[in-house]
């Protein structure tokens, strides 16, 4: 580990940026979770060489394009599968797939509940901006209900996804959430993400203010988020509010807000991202904000569990094959078993 | 009791019965132990594509055709000098290929009132006169399997499924082979259930016994061993030559072997032999999906392994817009298509060679593929070595074309020894230097550098890219350019294979017989017989379909008229009449099933006279 960290210690995050300009529209969240995943790098202990960021098709996946390291932007929705050949193939190497809302829950969904119920070594980064940006202003898979857009110009019909909840329903092994304009928070759940061993899904709140500007206002704005949002610490209890004043108290298997002058802190819900139970609570934490009684939108790591990884699998079965048949002899299986001469 | 042997240069027989009478063992078996005599012989499963239709019905009928001799055998014959019936459903969809005065062996236990009835035979064929003209052995097999095992304590279903032991002992008599190979391949199936070892031997015995004792023949028959080239020899099916090649071609290149792809007949055995050889660091990747498995194999293609999925038609479909991508990206990879009938599903168990255009053009844009065609099973190893070493040494993903004929169908094979196989070096980069993606040698092919090799990190994608640097770029010259230049590269690939020649016949003459893939064997036949009648012509056997090789245009210019027989509506046919501005000739049979010698050597003699 030593040697690792020698190498990476001289990296800075501008070793990190390369020589393209960066097309995103001024003012795009893009620009903050590239900033951040540039400024992580350096500190997650792998060689420049041995990082590969692969992308789908969508405004978010011109990402590899500005990291310099190993990378593909390939098809769409197809960065889930294509990173799940890299990393059995390539097990050492650390694969960062950077995928949207349509990339990866629309057109490439199949992949990417596949990929997770495998729990290939490999962080996921969602950017989701909750619609179609670069195809200019459709609505997305997780485009709220009634959302006017150029394809719905009535509003659209569709119930959206709860992304982390899917991921859940996949057995994700590592479930978290944060958002562009929060760059701390980015960055601890960016450094958790990768040290995470299996499929890490990070879904970011992305704010695309061409098509969907303030999509994420309420949660990310000073004026609203203390009310709007609630960070999660691991053993810590689920407080929030401008004044800390509020907590998450468990009626049973039943959330409900509370405020701390009533419950004492140490009867609320603490925090335990290796209770999937409560993290299946928490992904549910997804009411409309303009409701009232919601509940409000947790950050952070929700879930986060040990489960064996698909390419060390692979890699087992092979040596278990090499220690039961020995390294296979190509002339022994060119010749298989029933041969006969004619001479 | 000693009967005469009386010789025979090649036999063809068809093992007919339910999909669940377990016709297709019968027929390996029989198949391996005339290989291992050192016959020549060529086989054709033909099943079902459900996997268990209702018993006794037309729809269920599993057949095993194969052709063996003491002479070269390059088909699986185009009717049966004996046919085995398990029931009359059987009876019925293969009578028709039986030779006049051919032999049926029927199972008279499958002809009861009720196996008549699901035929759909309004009388008993075996009591009317449809058989006058042919020599018929009937025989109870349920009966005679049943007292085989009276005292073994097995229940009666357990019994019956050993019948076709009985069967197949029965033919071993018939044509003087020993039981010893099916027995061990009995041990080894039945490995830990000495009961099962013990029935299935006992039954393939007494139906070996039945054949000696009973009255049936007064003679045997014999079939020398062929005269085949000196070398050693095994038999093998076509999918499992084709994983052989993948293998080959790892091992040979240095590359580990990732193959990444989705269940669907006729292509699944490849990943099934695949799965089995680990110990050559070969890993399978069952996807979710088709798209997914192609996906996969850009993945590690792109993490520097030999990359090879496989697929039919209507996963072919579903993986053209990464074959896109692998194309535009330029990095070595092999797509096999086990071609079956479409369009659509089509029909998924028979064979048909209608993807040949699918391959060549089926993807948007301009993106041209190199194709490379099996012609038989045992080919299948060659074709496939060939298309991962193409794609390794030029940059590129290849399209390799087999079909149910011949990935399903075995023939003895002359195995190459490992050390006689060609090098194939891939265009790894250089460590110094700075690197640019998308700089070319003079083939027109690029460096390939790998993650983990430092100071080559780089980005590449599917957006349009610009020369030698890879950078995105829209500009409209750097476009035309590119695409220019990406098709030269695949053009290029005509001069590392083979220059098209005549494969048998006069190099210049009235009439050619172009073909590829697998109606090589019954081309061939049918050619080298007319040429034995005194007809002049030739048979052409293209391997390269896309670029057609060189020196092609000079061979067909030297023929009045060439022919294209294929299992299609005339595809080869029009890329032929595309690049070359002559009026070829289809010849075109579409039922799913092969063309039959008879069938081409007709189309030979009314093309060539009306030249
Ligand atoms: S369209 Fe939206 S998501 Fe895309 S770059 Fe512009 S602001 Fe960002």
């Amino acid at each position: 580990m030593s040697e690792v960290k020698e190498i990476t210690e001289k990296l800075k995050p501008k070793d990190f940026s390369t020589d393209q300009d960066v097309r995103w529209c001024p003012g795009c969240g893009d620009y903050s979770i590239l900033k951040q995943v540039q400024s992580v790098m350096p500190d997650l202990g792998h060689k420049k060489e041995d990082i590969v960021f692969i992308s789908g098709i969508g405004c978010s996946s011109r990402f590899p394009y500005y990291m310099e390291t190993y990378g593909m932007h390939s098809i769409h929705g197809r960065a889930t599968a294509i990173a799940s050949g890299l990393k059995i193939s390539r097990p050492e190497l650390s694969v960062w797939i950077v995928t949207g809302d349509g990339d990866a829950l629309s057109i490439g969904g199949n992949h990417l509940i596949h990929l997770i119920r495998r729990n290939l070594d490999v962080n996921i980064l969602l950017f989701n901006n909750e619609i179609y940006g670069l195809t200019k202003g459709q609505y997305s898979p997780t485009s709220p209900e009634g959302k006017i857009t150029k394809s719905t110009p009535m509003g659209s019909v569709d119930h959206p996804f709860n992304p982390l909840k899917l991921c859940l329903g996949a057995d994700s092994t590592f479930i978290a959430r944060t958002m562009d304009r929060d760059p701390k928070h980015q960055r601890e759940v960016l450094h958790k993400g990768s040290q995470h061993v299996g499929t890490s899904m990070i879904e970011i709140y992305q704010n695309c203010n061409v098509f969907n500007d303030g999509a994420f206002e309420v949660f990310t704005d000073k004026s609203t988020k203390a009310e709007e949002t609630l960070f999660l610490e691991q053993d810590e209890p689920l407080i929030f509010g401008k004044e800390a004043d509020k907590g998450i108290w468990l009626d049973g298997s039943q959330p409900k807000v509370v405020s701390l002058a009533d419950v004492s802190k140490n009867d609320l819900w603490v925090h335990n991202e290796n209770d999937k139970f409560k993290a299946q609570l928490l992904t549910t934490f997804f009411d409309n904000p303009a409701e009232p009684e919601h509940l409000p939108r947790p950050f952070g790591v929700f879930y986060s569990e040990d489960r064996y990884r698909y390419e060390d699998a692979v890699e087992d079965q092979i040596k278990e094959a090499i220690d039961k048949k020995g390294k296979g002899n190509l002339d022994e299986i060119l010749s298989g078993k029933n041969v006969w001469t004619v001479d | 009791m000693a009967k005469e042997l009386e010789e025979k240069k090649e036999v063809t027989i068809v093992f007919a019965g339910d999909s669940g009478d377990g016709i297709q063992l019968t027929g390996t078996q029989f198949t391996n132990t005339n290989a291992l005599f050192g016959n020549d012989i060529s086989t054709f499963p033909n099943y079902p594509a459900e996997i268990r239709a209702p018993q006794g019905t037309v729809a269920g009928v599993s057949g095993f055709q194969l052709q063996f001799g003491s002479i070269e055998i390059s088909t699986p014959g185009d009717t049966c000098d004996v046919l085995v019936a398990m029931n009359a459903a059987a009876f019925k969809v293969n009578f028709a290929s039986l030779k006049k005065h051919g032999t049926v062996i029927v199972n008279t236990d499958g002809f009861s009132a009720r196996n008549l009835k699901l035929a759909g035979y309004e009388s008993n064929p075996l009591e009317d006169h449809t058989l006058d003209d042919y020599r018929t052995i009937q025989i109870d097999v349920t009966k005679m399997t049943r007292s085989a095992l009276v005292d073994s304590g097995m229940g009666k279903k357990e019994i019956d499924r050993s019948r076709n032991m009985f069967v197949l002992g029965f033919l071993y008599y018939m044509y003087n082979r020993n039981l010893k190979g099916t027995e061990e391949f009995i041990k080894q199936k039945f490995a830990g259930k000495p009961e099962l070892i013990d029935a299935n031997i006992r039954v393939l015995k007494a139906g070996y016994n039945f054949g000696d004792t009973s009255e049936i023949f007064t003679s045997r028959y014999n079939v020398k061993a062929a005269q085949l080239k000196k070398g050693k020899y095994r038999n093998i099916m076509g999918n499992q030559a084709t994983a052989l090649g993948l293998i080959a071609a790892s091992q040979k290149s240095g590359l580990d072997l990732f193959y990444g792809s989705y269940p669907i007949t006729p292509a699944s055995d490849i990943l099934h032999e695949l799965a089995r050889h680990k110990n050559f660091g070969v890993k399978t990747f069952q996807a979710e999906d088709e798209i997914a498995a192609v996906c996969s194999v850009i993945g590690a293609s792109f993490g520097g392994k030999l990359g090879v999925t496989a697929s039919s038609g209507p996963g072919i479909a579903l993986k053209g817009e990464a074959l896109g991508l692998g194309m535009i990206l330029e990095l070595p990879m092999v797509v096999i298509n086990v071609q079956r009938g479409g369009p659509s599903t089509g029909l998924p168990t028979k064979t048909e060679q209608a993807d040949l255009l699918q391959a060549a053009y089926g993807r948007n844009g301009e993106a041209p593929i190199p194709i490379v065609a099996a012609k038989s099973p045992s080919d299948c190893f060659d074709a496939a070595y060939e298309a991962c070493k193409i794609a390794i040494e030029h940059m590129t993903p290849v399209l390799f074309l087999s079909d149910g004929y011949i990935a399903n169908g075995s023939e003895p094979w002359k195995f190459p020894q490992s050390n006689k196989l060609k090098e194939i070096k891939p265009k790894a980069a250089k460590k110094e230097g700075d690197y640019l993606p998308y700089k070319r040698d003079e083939n027109l092919v690029r460096d390939w550098a790998i993650p983990g090799q430092k100071g080559l990190e780089h980005r590449i994608g599917g957006l349009e890219k610009e020369a030698e640097t890879g950078n995105v770029s829209y500009d409209p010259q750097n476009h035309e350019e590119m695409v220019r230049v990406r098709a030269e590269k695949v053009a290029k690939i005509s001069n590392s294979v083979p220059d098209a020649s005549i494969d048998f016949g006069p190099e210049k003459g009235d009439l050619l017989v172009l073909g590829w893939g697998s109606t090589f064997g019954v081309i061939k036949t049918a050619v080298k017989d007319l040429n034995e009648e005194g007809l002049a012509v030739s048979h052409l056997h293209l391997r390269n379909l896309l670029p057609f090789p060189n020196k092609l245009a000079e061979v067909l210019q030297n023929f009045k008229k060439v022919i294209i027989p294929e299992m299609n509506n005339g595809q080869l046919l029009s890329m032929i009449r595309d690049e070359f501005l002559i009026d070829a000739k289809g010849i075109n049979k579409i039922q799913g099933v092969p063309f039959s010698t008879q069938e081409i050597k007709a189309a030979i003699k009314e093309n060539i006279a009306t030249l």
